[in-house]
């Protein structure tokens, strides 16, 4: 342990002696120039998507760095249905996402108020099953799902596509969910009731608001999962564009025959990913914490 | 845990009405709580069993059977699902494939069953080199954001868009940015054809999903340091420790719990890795990983398949245990302890 004996150490630590202000001001700018290499390296490759979406397909390789030969061209092309199914698969990326998200969300929310308000045997158990089936990889149940869906000539169902899905977005939502209720005042809930309240009332009043923006980033955090998903999309909706979502549409992306198609499959990559980076940006410190409270991936 | 009977005797004391009988109800009577929170995890449960338990169960019976197809020995066609014992699994593990004759031999190179070990070999590969970078340089990332005080609204908000950007269309992007003619060769005055030649192609992905996954290592490992006390680091410079040995000495062990849980989700994440090399490379040229190489036999013949998928998980799950158990990571200690 430090010995104590001279003034208080903290605020005055790095005021005296010259060559350690020179030494500070070094660290000042080395931090200045990594935070620097920290945004090129994030925002980069995001820029060159931005470029490239706007720039004339004849100009594909150019070498410009900047924007030029600027075009809308791309994103009409993206949403042109003679080529692609890209204007379809957003619509279904919206609806598998949001069935995913209420089905993951209520009956996540219930399981996880159990788990982190009340005391009952084995819960340590149904955490770790919760945690165990998040990290289940994909192609563990592909196989069976794709014959049984075969089967029943789900294949290429929305039902066949949202489903499953639940088996990874439903753990999350718990995993989540349970960390941010652990953490609220739940006493106020008791103390509502002392003040008279039913606890229909508490629950309602005091309880659900406080919850709230718990609930809102939990389901922000299941949609994005759910806007992402590519594996089990892309086995399940066996070639069906009807019901594919954005990312097989993008994956499989065409824009007539013999174009390489690159500069509209920014376009449609651009359209999926800029409300994603708006919500993002909205909520950053809403979604950080979402991230962080689990440590499990969204 | 006596959680609730600890705390309930004492609020029940106070006095209060009506509102004291529910109060002493839930103290004293904790078997009704108990049916309560079964009856809200059981939807839960339910469902997992559902969608998770029942495939998992149903593939691993599955890859005892035998597939569909010319049955060898009897020159006939065979409906398959019949008893299979271990054959399967032989012809993934030892590379054994049937012969007309009835016998076996090892598998012909460009049979799916030729490429199981390598396949493995990728994945642990992708998984060992991009875990190491993306640890190395995420902690890199959140030593420089812990430090940045102007400009870190900004950073967080940089750090959070690769995170964001759909892994299709990161596959794609880096794809076009990996074109023979795209501009990471500009920049570089190179002419690989990075996707199209075995290590190019295995660095591309490397470095899409290093890139992609970074931050997201950056933010987990951020937070852990978020709870080191300054006043810590304080008493260690006072001591005379210099910022390599703060780092070493203090940094390092506090910041462990923190890291360790990112470094197991990221290998869990690399180890069932799909999409990247499937959109990027379309898995050829040395980037099949294993859960491209299921999906591959899928329609091939889905009983070998399932044999496929569960010697897959096995392995994953195998990776992971051995992982937590040498990082020493924690990965229900921060739910456990919110939960307690």
């Amino acid at each position: 342990m430090a010995p104590t004996t001279t003034a208080p150490p903290v605020p005055t630590a790095d005021a005296p002696v010259a060559p350690r202000r020179r030494n500070i001001d070094l660290g000042a700018i080395g931090t200045v120039v990594t935070t620097a290499i920290i945004v090129v390296w994030c925002l980069a490759p995001f820029y060159w998507m931005l470029v490239l979406a706007f720039r004339d397909s004849d100009y594909t390789f150019s070498t410009d760095l900047w924007f030029s030969h600027v075009t809308l061209d791309n994103f009409r092309y993206a949403f042109d249905a003679r080529y692609n199914s890209f204007a379809r698969s957003l619509v279904n990326s919206l609806l598998i996402g949001t069935v995913v998200t209420v089905v993951s969300m209520v009956i996540g929310v219930f399981a996880a108020y159990a788990l982190a308000r009340l005391s009952f045997r084995g819960k340590g158990l149904v955490l770790t099953v919760i945690l165990g089936a998040s990290m289940f990889p994909g192609v563990a149940i592909l196989t069976p799902l794709f014959q049984l869906f075969s089967s029943w000539h789900w294949l290429g169902s929305y039902q066949a596509l949202a489903l499953p899905q639940i088996s990874f977005s439903l753990p999350l939502a718990v995993y989540t969910l349970t960390s941010f209720f652990a953490d609220m005042p739940w006493n106020l809930e008791e103390a509502a009731r002392v003040d008279g309240a039913t606890s229909r009332q508490a629950f309602r009043l005091v309880i659900l608001p406080l919850a709230a923006p718990a609930m809102f980033t939990t389901a922000i955090l299941v949609f994005l999962a759910s806007w992402n998903e590519y594996l089990l999309s892309s086995v399940l909706s066996n070639g069906s564009t009807d019901v594919a979502p954005s990312t097989v549409a993008i994956a499989n992306f065409t824009a007539g025959p013999h174009i390489v198609p690159y500069t509209q499959t920014m376009a449609a990559g651009l359209i999926v990913t800029v409300p994603l980076i708006a919500v993002v940006l909205l909520l950053q410190r809403r979604i950080v914490s979402g991230l962080t409270a689990g440590g499990i991936k969204g | 845990m006596t959680v609730a009977g600890h705390v309930e005797p004492g609020t029940a004391g106070k006095p209060g009405g009506d509102r004291r009988r529910t109060r002493i109800r839930r103290g004293a009577l904790r078997p009704r709580e108990a049916r309560t929170a079964f009856l809200l995890i059981a939807p839960a449960l339910l469902l997992l069993a559902l969608v998770v338990g029942y495939p998992v169960v149903k593939a691993v019976y599955q890859s005892f059977l035998t597939d569909p197809g010319l049955n060898k020995a009897t020159g006939m066609f065979d409906a398959g699902n019949n008893w299979f014992g271990l054959h399967n699994y032989t012809h993934w593990l030892l590379q054994r494939c049937a012969t007309p004759e009835g016998g076996y031999t090892s598998c012909p190179s460009g049979a799916l069953g030729s490429q199981f070990w390598s396949s493995v070999g990728v994945t642990v590969g992708f998984t060992v080199v991009a875990c190491t970078l993306e640890t190395v340089i995420g902690m890199a990332f959140a030593l420089t954001m812990h430090r940045a005080f102007r400009g870190r609204a900004m950073v967080r908000v940089a750090i959070l868009v690769p995170w964001a950007i759909p892994t299709a269309v990161t596959s794609k992007l880096w794809q076009v940015m990996f074109d023979p003619q795209g501009c990471v060769n500009k920049l570089l005055g190179t002419h690989y054809a990075w996707t199209s030649s075995l290590w190019p192609a295995r660095s591309a992905i490397v470095i899409a999903d290093t890139w992609k996954t970074t931050p997201f290592i950056a933010l987990l490992i951020l937070a852990g340091l978020q709870n080191i006390p300054a006043e810590t680091y304080e008493a260690a410079k006072i001591d005379g420790a210099g910022a390599w040995r703060r780092f070493t000495n203090v940094t390092l062990p506090l910041v462990k719990p923190a890291l360790a849980v990112a470094v197991v989700f990221r290998a869990l994440d690399t180890l069932r890795m799909y999409d990247l090399p499937k959109i990027l490379t379309g898995g050829s040229n040395g980037t099949t990983t294993s859960s491209i190489l299921v999906v591959d036999q899928l329609t091939r013949g889905a009983n070998s398949a399932s044999a496929l998928s569960t010697i897959t998980f096995v392995l994953i799950f195998v990776i992971a245990f051995g992982l937590v158990r040498l990082l020493n990571a924690n990965l229900f200690g921060a739910q456990a302890k919110a939960v307690r």
